[in-house]
C-alpha cells in the first residue's frame, strides 16, 4: 500500500510485460513471503503500477477477512495502559511524512528501486561486484533473516556484458529474475527492465543479453543452480553462481 | 522490543473459524470472563461525545472518521474508539498465528501505537481502515516472528511507475468494495475460505498449510488459486 500524499506527475515508462504470479503476491499480501523473494516482488512493484494495483486487491481481501476476524478481548486496563504509552515522549507528534522522510537529493536517476538501495547501504556505485568468469560478475545482497539464508536462500545482482550469454542451466529450487537494466532472452522470451522471470526445475536455458548495454538483474534463489552445458558438469564443482 | 514467540503449540481447529477456543491456551472460562472487559468500560475514557455502543461493530464510516481524527487533531477518544474495534482483532490475528495471550495482547498494544503514529499516511481513498490496520498487524507479525523488516516499495522512489490512471478519491467508492469483498468471502466455499484464512492469518506457507490438512500442495495451490479466482469474479470490475 503506497502512503497517502500526491506523487509527482511524471511520465509513464513502459510497463512491464512479465510479471508477478499470484502465488508470489498473495504470499507477501498475507506478509509469508521469504524475504529474498519479498525484495523482488518490493521492486517489481515499485516498477509496475499492474501489479501494484493487484496487491491492493489483495490486501483488500486480508483486511475483510481481518474485520471479519472473531475479536478476542483484551485484559482490563489495556486501553488504558495503551493511552499512557501515548503520553511517552517519543510518541508525542504526529511523524514527518513520508516525503520529508526521504530528503535524499535526487542525484543520476538510479536504475536500483530504493528497496534494494536499502540492502546495499547505497547505490549502484557502492555495489562490490564479484567476477565470475566470462564476463560475469555478481554481487551477494546479505539478507537480515538469517534462518532463511541457512537454508540456502540468497539474494544476489548479477551482471551479464552485453550479447555475451549465461551458460546452459537448471535451477534445483525456484529463481526469480527481476530485469533492472537491459535485456536478455532465453528459450522462455525476452526479459526487459521491469520484467519478472520465474523459473523452476523444469526450465532449463541459456539466457544472453540484449545488445547496447550490460544486463543488471536482481536475483533470488532457494537452491544453487546447475549447469547442463557440456562443460557444466566440471564448473559446477568449482563455481556457486 | 519484547519478543514474540511463534510457538506452534497452539493450533487452532481448522474447520470451525467462529469458535477462537479459548480453553486452548489453558484459560479457564471463569478467568476468560474476569478478563473480558465490559465494553462500555473500553470507550468511556475521557469520553464527551457517544460512540457507538458496541465497539466491535462500528461501521467503517466511523472507523474513517475516527482515523481523520486521529491524524487531524491526535483525538483520544477517536483512539479509543479504533482501540475498542481493531485492538481485539489484532489480539485475535496473532493468537492464529500461533502468539501466547500475553504476547498477543502485547503485540496488539503496540500495532495500536503504530495506528497512531502512522495515522497520518492513512488515506481513505487507497485503502479501508481495516485493510490499512491489518497491513500495520501484518508488517509488525513479520518483524516480530522473522526479524526481517519487510521489503518494501517506496512511495516517493523516483523509479516509481505512477499508475495506469488517476486513483479514485471517493472515500465512499473505497467503503464500497471493503463491503463487497466481505460479501464476496462470504460466498465462498468453506474449504477455500479455510485455506485463504490459514494463508492470511496463520503465517503458514503452501506446504505447511499441505502438511497441516494433509491434502497435497498442489491442491492447497489451486483451491486458493480458485479462491482468488472466485473473489475477483464476485467483485467483478470494482476498482479498488
Amino acid at each position: 500500500m503506497t502512503a497517502a500524499h500526491s506523487v509527482a506527475v511524471k511520465p509513464r515508462t513502459a510497463e512491464p510485460v512479465h510479471h508477478l504470479s499470484e502465488d508470489l503476491l498473495l504470499d507477501y499480501a498475507a506478509g509469508t513471503l521469504d524475504e529474498a523473494a519479498s525484495l523482488v516482488v518490493a521492486s517489481h512493484l515499485t516498477l509496475c503500477s499492474a501489479c501494484r494495483s493487484e496487491l491492493s486487491r489483495l490486501e483488500a481481501i486480508g483486511g475483510a477477512l481481518f474485520a471479519t476476524m472473531p475479536p478476542m478481548d483484551l485484559s482490563a486496563g489495556a486501553l488504558e495502559a495503551a493511552l499512557a504509552a501515548l503520553d511517552s515522549s517519543d510518541l508525542d507528534g504526529l511523524p514527518a511524512s513520508a516525503s520529508q522522510k526521504h530528503a535524499v537529493v535526487d542525484r543520476q536517476a538510479s536504475i536500483l528501486p530504493r528497496a534494494i538501495q536499502r540492502y546495499l547501504g547505497g547505490d549502484l556505485d557502492t555495489v562490490a561486484w564479484k567476477r565470475l568468469g566470462m564476463g560475469i560478475e555478481t554481487a551477494e545482497i546479505t539478507l537480515s533473516n538469517s534462518d532463511e539464508s541457512k537454508a540456502g536462500k540468497r539474494s544476489f545482482l548479477l551482471k551479464v556484458p552485453a550479447g555475451k550469454a549465461v551458460p546452459q542451466h537448471t535451477h534445483d529450487g525456484n529463481e526469480l529474475v527481476l530485469i533492472l537494466q537491459g535485456s536478455y532472452k532465453d528459450e522462455i522470451g525476452t526479459f526487459a527492465k521491469g520484467d519478472v522471470a520465474i523459473s523452476d526445475g523444469s526450465i532449463d536455458h541459456r539466457p544472453v543479453a540484449g545488445e547496447g548495454e550490460s544486463c543488471i538483474c536482481l536475483v533470488a534463489t532457494d537452491a544453487p543452480l546447475r549447469l547442463t552445458g557440456p562443460l557444466g558438469a566440471i564448473i559446477n564443482l568449482f563455481v556457486r553462481v | 522490543m519484547p519478543m514474540i514467540r511463534h510457538s506452534k503449540a497452539f493450533v487452532f481447529p481448522i474447520m470451525d473459524q467462529s469458535t477462537v477456543v479459548i480453553e486452548g491456551i489453558g484459560l479457564s472460562s471463569r478467568s476468560h470472563n474476569r478478563l473480558r472487559q465490559p465494553r462500555s468500560h473500553v470507550i468511556r475514557t475521557g469520553s464527551k461525545k457517544k460512540f457507538m455502543t458496541d465497539a466491535h461493530h462500528a461501521d467503517s464510516q466511523q472507523l474513517v472518521e475516527w482515523m481523520q481524527r486521529l491524524a487531524g487533531c491526535q483525538d483520544r477518544d477517536a483512539f479509543a474508539g479504533l482501540f475498542a474495534y481493531f485492538a481485539p482483532r489484532i489480539k485475535a490475528y496473532m493468537m492464529r498465528s500461533g502468539s501466547d495471550n500475553a504476547a498477543a495482547e502485547e503485540f496488539a498494544q503496540e500495532a495500536m501505537l503504530m495506528v497512531w503514529r502512522k495515522a497520518n499516511s492513512f488515506d481513505a481513498s487507497q485503502a479501508s481502515v481495516a485493510t490499512w490496520v491489518f497491513t500495520i498487524a501484518r508488517n509488525k507479525r513479520i518483524d516480530a516472528f522473522r526479524r526481517i523488516n519487510r521489503p518494501e516499495l517506496d512511495p516517493d522512489d523516483p523509479l516509481l511507475q505512477p499508475a495506469a490512471e488517476p486513483m479514485q478519491d471517493d472515500k465512499v467508492v473505497e467503503d464500497q468494495t471493503a463491503r463487497t469483498i466481505a460479501a464476496a468471502m462470504d460466498q465462498l466455499p468453506e474449504e477455500q475460505a479455510v485455506m485463504l484464512r490459514m494463508a492470511f492469518y496463520e503465517d503458514k506457507a503452501h506446504s505447511e498449510i499441505a502438511d497441516e490438512t494433509g491434502l497435497p500442495l498442489g491442491t492447497v495451490k489451486s483451491r486458493l488459486r480458485l479462491a482468488m479466482g472466485k473473489l475477483r469474479s464476485l467483485l467483478g470490475d470494482t476498482e479498488l
